[in-house]
């Protein structure tokens, strides 16, 4: 319980991640639900990188991880837009978002 | 113990409970509602490690857009939730055993070192602050990468738009491209006639008309037909 290293930034960056490729695995169903673990996934990425820019030594490259989150959050909003739209399209055709019903491509 | 350690312990605390909810929440919009809370406690933790832009960055776009588009689309489908629920430990197994071997391996990887303390503030640091750091960082060296970003998100709108836009079958609006393209000749039919007909000469008196079936007795044929053309 001292002061608080990059370690401790980093396994709870880890947990996260961990966490939410369990919920990737436990509602397979879910397509939201899907969408929202790789939210997550993209977050404890994000702490990762503003972690490691905080406790760099070197002052000169200290922003470097800064400017990798802006452009992962932009990214992961385009993604998420997008991927709702399809899910509202796939939800019009099909009338259900469930995974296990999206079989059509197996031949 | 400090008040830096103390808050940290408590913002994980909250984020690694929210993140189970978010994965094992019953109800979609509960799903939802505790993602938002991820992000809060996430953006709080940010602030610990002095990225002031990003984590307010992370509270507009994400808990103000992100997370509102989620919960419209949520309201917006009729899911039946009970329907996603069976078979839900079914896969326990397999994800306890990956997510453990996750951890593991992060484990592995942190345990070695990573002990890094907190470098000092600098001079420029205090004087400048993070944002204005930041923007110097992306206006001057990320410029090219930042236009490119920008482009991105237009592509994204474009296309969510364009996916979801439905033309209603009644709606009464005018295609612009076909009033332009429309020539003359789909719309008038020009039909030469002439102006006057001259009436045939009367029938001689004495020999009875021959008239059509159907016409009347009487009226000539062959200013009928005149008529009709």
């Amino acid at each position: 319980m001292g002061t608080i290293t990059l370690g401790h930034y980093l396994s709870l960056g880890g947990i996260l991640f961990a966490m939410s490729v369990i919920g990737i695995f436990m509602n397979r169903r879910n397509l939201i639900v899907l969408l929202m673990a790789i939210e997550l996934m993209l977050l404890a990425v994000n702490l990762n990188f503003i972690a490691f820019s905080h406790y760099l030594p070197l002052e000169a490259d200290r922003m470097a991880g800064q400017v990798f989150v802006f452009f992962i959050l932009t990214v992961a909003a385009a993604e998420s837009a997008i991927g709702l739209a399809i899910l509202v399209v796939l939800f019009r055709s099909r009338a259900s978002i469930n995974v296990e019903e999206l079989d059509e491509l197996k031949g | 113990m400090n008040s830096i350690t103390a808050l940290f312990y408590v913002f994980s605390a909250v984020l690694l409970f929210a993140a189970f909810r978010v994965i094992t929440a019953r109800s979609t919009v509960h799903s939802a509602l505790f993602l938002v809370l991820a992000f809060f406690s996430a953006s709080c933790l940010w602030m610990l490690l002095r990225a002031e832009f990003l984590a307010i960055v992370l509270v507009l776009v994400y808990v103000g857009a992100v997370m509102v588009l989620f919960l419209f689309v949520v309201m917006m489908l009729d899911i039946n939730a009970d329907e996603f629920r069976r078979g839900f430990w079914k896969h326990l197994p397999l994800a306890g055993l990956v997510g453990a071997l996750i951890a593991l391996q992060m484990a592995l990887v942190l345990m070695r070192g990573f002990e890094l303390e907190a470098p000092p503030v600098t001079a420029r640091e205090l004087e400048m602050g993070n944002t204005k750091l930041l923007g110097i960082e992306l206006y001057t060296h990320y410029l090219y990468p930042l236009q490119l970003a920008a482009v991105l998100l237009l592509v994204a709108i474009v296309a969510a738009i364009a996916l979801t836009l439905r033309e209603r079958k009644s709606s009464k609006h005018i295609g612009a491209s076909e009033q332009v393209r429309a020539k003359k000749a789909d719309r008038v039919r020009l039909v030469k006639m002439q102006p006057t007909v001259e009436a045939p000469p009367a029938p001689p008196p004495g020999k009875p008309a021959v008239a059509p079936p159907g016409a009347p007795p009487g009226a000539p044929p062959s200013t009928k037909d005149a008529g009709a053309a």
